[in-house]
């Protein structure tokens, strides 16, 4: 039991991505309301991309804007930094085009459960699936 | 249904669990992904691009084509959120009964709407320029900008947003941003050097190769804020009026 609690307290970043990861994908597939399911996406998402920011983290390194960078000796700075102070930017990079994908795809979601609900009067699935059938 | 739904998000956590016990140590700074690429982005960006900031180093100038294509996507989800709501007849006026609560309307709300929105457009411009020394860009400029305009037709409703910006003005500057950004990369091509490799505009504006490319990555980012305004703008009118664009929520 206690090795148990030091795993997963060793870990707790992952698992909480990996809980936050089982509540959309259970949302998108159990829940009878489109809705939800766009809401489930949502959190799937999301759990991704906090998993990307925590790749991204290093033990004591600080944001990735080199500090006092702006000066006007540009070549003089640039020869001093070393990798491991500064927190890795790709992931960081990557997952603003999630979010931005993220925005995108929930809009569209959105509009396709709004044209469902008006062409069928309703967003519960089973609801719906009866009226195609008629 | 919801058994079989249980079943297969907990076997999915399990699996993963498993597998992060091969994940390296949380914060190390010699795990595999800050060590290649990363490394050289870290290292370099500066010298070849004088930006300070790497995130907007990487993103706009070494992934320039991602960047690009990631506001192509905006603007087409833009496109498709008009195509599959947009109501191309109007409903006549008479059978829409006035709501409610549009009588009387709230003063504090409308003039404390009044007094953030161009606070709010002042800041995203902040956000948007200085983004090359601190957190920011045009994604995030973008967003912050289209959130005054929705702010404004919150507080008042949609028409009166509609009739100071047309919906035809809303899609012209939408694309407006993704021309300016694939302008700026095919003037590269122009001027001899690669698509999207900015240190050629240097023959233009008369800086250095290094200081071309920052000024391209402000340029193809005010592509960016301009079409992720609009299309904020677009995805909000269309979505909160059901495609009718009359008076919103």
């Amino acid at each position: 039991m206690a090795n148990f609690l030091e795993a997963v307290l060793g870990q707790y970043n992952n698992w909480a991505f990996i809980i936050l990861l089982m509540i959309g994908i259970y949302a998108m597939i159990a829940k009878n309301n489109l809705l939800k399911k766009v809401i489930g996406m949502a959190i799937f998402q999301s759990a991704i991309i906090l998993f990307y920011v925590s790749v991204s983290l290093k033990k004591g390194a600080t944001i990735p804007i080199i500090a006092h960078g702006h000066g006007h000796d540009h070549g003089a700075v640039a020869h001093a930094i070393d990798a491991a102070s500064y927190a890795n930017p790709l992931p960081h990079v990557l997952m603003l085009t999630a979010i931005v994908v993220g925005v995108a795809t929930l809009g569209v979601a959105l509009a396709i459960v709004q044209k469902v609900n008006r062409v069928y009067g309703t967003i519960e699935e089973d609801e719906i699936l009866e009226k195609i059938k008629e | 249904m919801k058994i079989i739904a249980l079943l297969v998000s907990v076997a999915l956590g399990v699996i993963l669990l498993v597998a992060t016990n091969d994940l390296p140590e949380w914060g190390d700074p010699q795990s595999p992904a800050s060590t290649h690429l990363s490394r050289y982005y870290i290292e370099n960006s500066m010298e070849q691009t004088s930006v300070p900031n790497f995130v907007t180093a990487v993103l706009a100038d070494y992934r320039g084509y991602d960047t690009m294509f990631e506001t192509a996507v905006i603007f087409c989800a833009g496109i498709t959120v008009l195509t599959i709501l947009r109501r191309s007849h109007r409903r006549k006026k008479k059978d829409v009964q006035p709501r409610p609560c549009r009588e009387g309307q709230d003063i504090i709300l409308k003039s404390a709407a009044r007094l953030i929105a161009p606070m709010m457009q002042l800041f995203a411009l902040y956000v948007l320029a200085h983004g090359h020394h601190s957190p920011g860009g045009g994604f995030q400029g973008g967003v912050i900008s289209g959130a005054s305009f929705i702010l404004l037709s919150i507080a008042y409703d949609l028409e009166m947003l509609l009739s100071r910006l047309k919906e035809r003005t809303i899609m012209f500057f939408s694309g407006l941003g993704v021309l300016i950004y694939a302008g700026i990369g095919a003037i590269c091509l122009l001027l001899g050097g690669n698509f999207l490799n900015y240190s050629s505009w240097s023959k233009i504006l008369q800086v250095s190769e290094v200081e071309a490319r920052s000024h391209g990555m402000l340029g193809i980012e005010i592509g960016v804020f301009i079409t992720v305004t609009f299309i904020m703008i677009s995805l909000y009118a269309d979505l909160a009026s059901g495609g009718e664009m009359d008076e919103g929520l």
